[in-house]
């Protein structure tokens, strides 16, 4: 059984996305354990890259600010390790394939293992890609999280059927940031996981709002918030844990855990 | 390990968000649909020579030919098509299948400007509407071609993230993609992206090959020896090299931009100086750091100003079967006044980055061996930019 899983134990899960070293390490970890403490049931944490095609403007520019301040991927592991010796919820990479591909899959996997990390997100690597790293991710015993869109249609069930960990499943159309209003018939689209898996699943892109998560975690499993924690790191820096603290406490009880 | 679609070797896949991922299997059955079909050919045969200008003429250059005193110089002549490039001859192949596809709008990247305007060309003959990506930096570089894409009627969007240039113009357009599928196609300018994008263009611009190959039987009776074509993502090359590629006679090498120099930071020389990443939805060489994080690349050309090249073209390097050779800027920008000089003809800066290397390369064949040089684009949209070069301040 996935580690993972125990994210969704404490009733409907809320996962806040913070993008590693934006702006420093030292603040990345202290954000970390202040979602720890205010009710976080799992944590995304990205791995900078120069490019980022799937993300909207916000987390772009945490992106930039993050390798401006000069992190690497050995860097990101070492925080892994640091925020081990107390963190104990699940923790996920969500990064891109060429960083992953360049450190070599194997390597990497074998450090997430060693640090801790349970499974990884990878934007740009859809079902048909999955060998590319699935045999070593599998090897290691992290879990290669699958994402289902609102275009995905006939393919929601194929995805479904091989998912581990959770599924990731994309609120809206475009590129990760806040959206006024949700669109997509994500209850349809959760009945057709229901039918395929018993993993759970949660809804990211777009929420901003306690009201928001609330609502699509009461059509889903949980809620996934990126933008709008990178929102108040932009605003309040090296100081910004405490505010993170107090959006995330706000987030888990929207979410209704 | 199994291999997905749309392989070159190890090349290639289709590495995007699963967002994407119907558009790009909706694309591909399409491509299938149409791609033998007689109608559909006709159709463009038809828009190719009557609207473009096809076939592009195969000129003897006797004047350049006598002055490097080496092999026998033959220019593919890509700039006199419609447009300016051979952009257009892709641009057609693919409005035309949006249109089947029952798609009303058309995105595109641009870095010099060149495929933003034979985009917005298409758009305004097919009377789609049209947005084209340009990183800011090169709207700047090539402010003329920004005004043509707004004469033709498109919106062309400055890109201010990253390095605001080729590569960022391709994030970017992925993104709005993203955003507005049912109604969109995204309309790739090189041989590059995720599957079917890269055979697709590379189909398109086999044309150049196919042309050059007849034209060149009925003037010298015979295969040439070696096919010269610039390379940045690849799309003029590999149309200039599809129809010899089982030719082993035919020697095909793509010059790529080193910038200032190979050894330095300030190059876009992939196959020379990247490695194996995936990035821009393929598996392929790319220049990048040592995580993976892709480098800020550089070239006075803005349309061979990208971290990474075609799937196929990392194939036939791997293979062996074409040669990929660094030119730098200095050597472009000597090229781009030779010609314009011994030939009366002015070179798009991309293409001077061949006619550099077969400045390099004549003299040392004999003169009963033939080059042909792909001249992708005109030049008239790099004389403010090449002034600048030499010191000399322009208004355009």
């Amino acid at each position: 059984m996935s580690k993972i899983s125990k994210a969704f134990e404490n009733g409907k899960a809320f996962i806040p996305f913070i993008t590693c070293g934006d702006p420093d390490l030292e603040t990345t970890a202290k954000v970390v354990r202040e979602a720890v403490k205010n009710g976080a049931d799992l944590i995304e944490i990205g791995i900078p890259f120069s490019d980022p095609t799937a993300e909207g403007p916000v987390i772009q520019g945490a992106n930039i600010r993050a390798l401006a301040g000069g992190v690497t991927t050995d860097k990101v592991f070492d925080l892994v390790k640091d925020l081990r010796r107390d963190v104990e919820i699940p923790l996920v990479f969500m990064t891109y394939a060429n960083v992953v591909f360049s450190y070599g899959a194997e390597r990497f996997m074998s450090k997430c293992r060693e640090t801790g990390i349970d499974g990884i997100i990878l934007p740009d690597l859809p079902f048909e890609e999955r060998d590319e790293f699935l045999p070593v991710c599998r090897e290691y015993g992290i879990d290669l999280i699958s994402l289902i869109a609102p275009t995905s249609e006939s393919r929601v069930a194929m995805i479904a059927k091989e998912a581990e960990g959770f599924i990731y499943l994309v609120s809206s159309l475009g590129v990760t940031g806040e959206r006024r209003e949700i669109t997509t018939d994500i209850a349809k689209i959760v009945s057709v996981i229901r039918e395929n898996t018993s993993i759970p699943c949660a809804v990211g892109f777009g929420i901003s709002t306690p009201e928001q998560a609330r609502k699509m975690a009461a059509l889903s499993d949980g809620a996934i918030v990126g933008s709008a924690i990178i929102r108040i790191l932009e605003k309040y820096g090296r100081d910004a844990a405490e505010h993170v603290g107090e959006f995330v406490r706000e987030m888990k009880e929207g979410v209704g855990g | 390990m199994s291999q997905s679609k749309g392989r070159f070797g190890i090349h290639g896949g289709q590495y995007i968000p699963e967002t994407l991922m119907n558009a790009v299997i909706e694309l591909e059955a399409a491509y299938n649909r149409y791609k033998d079909d007689p109608e559909f050919n006709a159709e463009l045969s038809d828009l190719l020579d009557n609207y473009a200008g096809r076939p592009s003429r195969l000129y003897y250059a006797e004047k350049m030919t006598r002055d490097l005193g080496g092999a026998k110089i033959y220019l593919k002549r890509e700039d006199l098509n419609h447009t300016g490039s051979h952009k257009i001859n892709n641009v057609l192949g693919q409005a035309l299948l949006a249109k089947k596809m029952g798609k009303t709008r058309l995105i595109a990247e641009t870095g010099a400007g060149q495929h933003g305007v034979a985009t917005a060309t298409a758009a305004a003959l097919f009377g789609m509407e049209c947005v084209v990506f340009m990183g800011e930096e090169d709207t700047k570089r090539q402010a003329l071609n920004v005004y043509r894409m707004r004469l033709l009627g498109s919106e062309v969007i400055p890109v201010k993230t990253g390095t605001a240039t080729l590569k960022d113009a391709v994030s970017e357009a992925m993104r709005e993609w993203t955003r507005r599928i049912s109604d969109t196609h995204y309309c790739l300018g090189s041989v590059m992206g995720p599957h079917p994008f890269p055979t697709i263009v590379r189909d398109f611009q086999s044309v150049i090959s196919r042309e050059i190959k007849e034209q060149l039987l009925k003037k010298e009776g015979r295969l040439p020896d070696a096919v010269l074509a610039c390379v940045g993502g690849g799309s003029n090359a590999m149309g200039s090299f599809y129809h010899f590629i089982n030719d082993k006679s035919v020697a095909l090498i793509g010059c790529e931009a080193a910038g200032r120099g190979i050894d330095t930071f300030e190059t876009a020389a992939t196959v020379n100086t990247g490695r194996l990443g995936i990035f821009h939805g393929m598996k392929s060489y790319f220049c990048q750091d040592d995580f993976g994080q892709i480098a800020p690349v550089y070239s006075i050309s803005a349309g061979l100003d990208y971290p990474g090249v075609g799937p196929e073209h990392a194939y036939l390097h791997d293979i062996g079967r074409a040669q990929y050779v660094p030119v730098t800027d200095d050597e472009a920008v000597e090229a781009f006044e030779y010609l314009s000089k011994t030939e009366g003809i002015i070179p798009a800066i991309e293409s001077a980055h061949a006619v550099a290397h077969a400045i390099k390369l004549a003299p040392t064949m004999d003169k009963n061996k033939i080059i042909v040089i792909t001249i992708s684009g005109r030049g008239d949209k790099d004389c403010a930019a090449i002034a600048r070069y030499r010191g000399e301040d322009i208004n355009e």
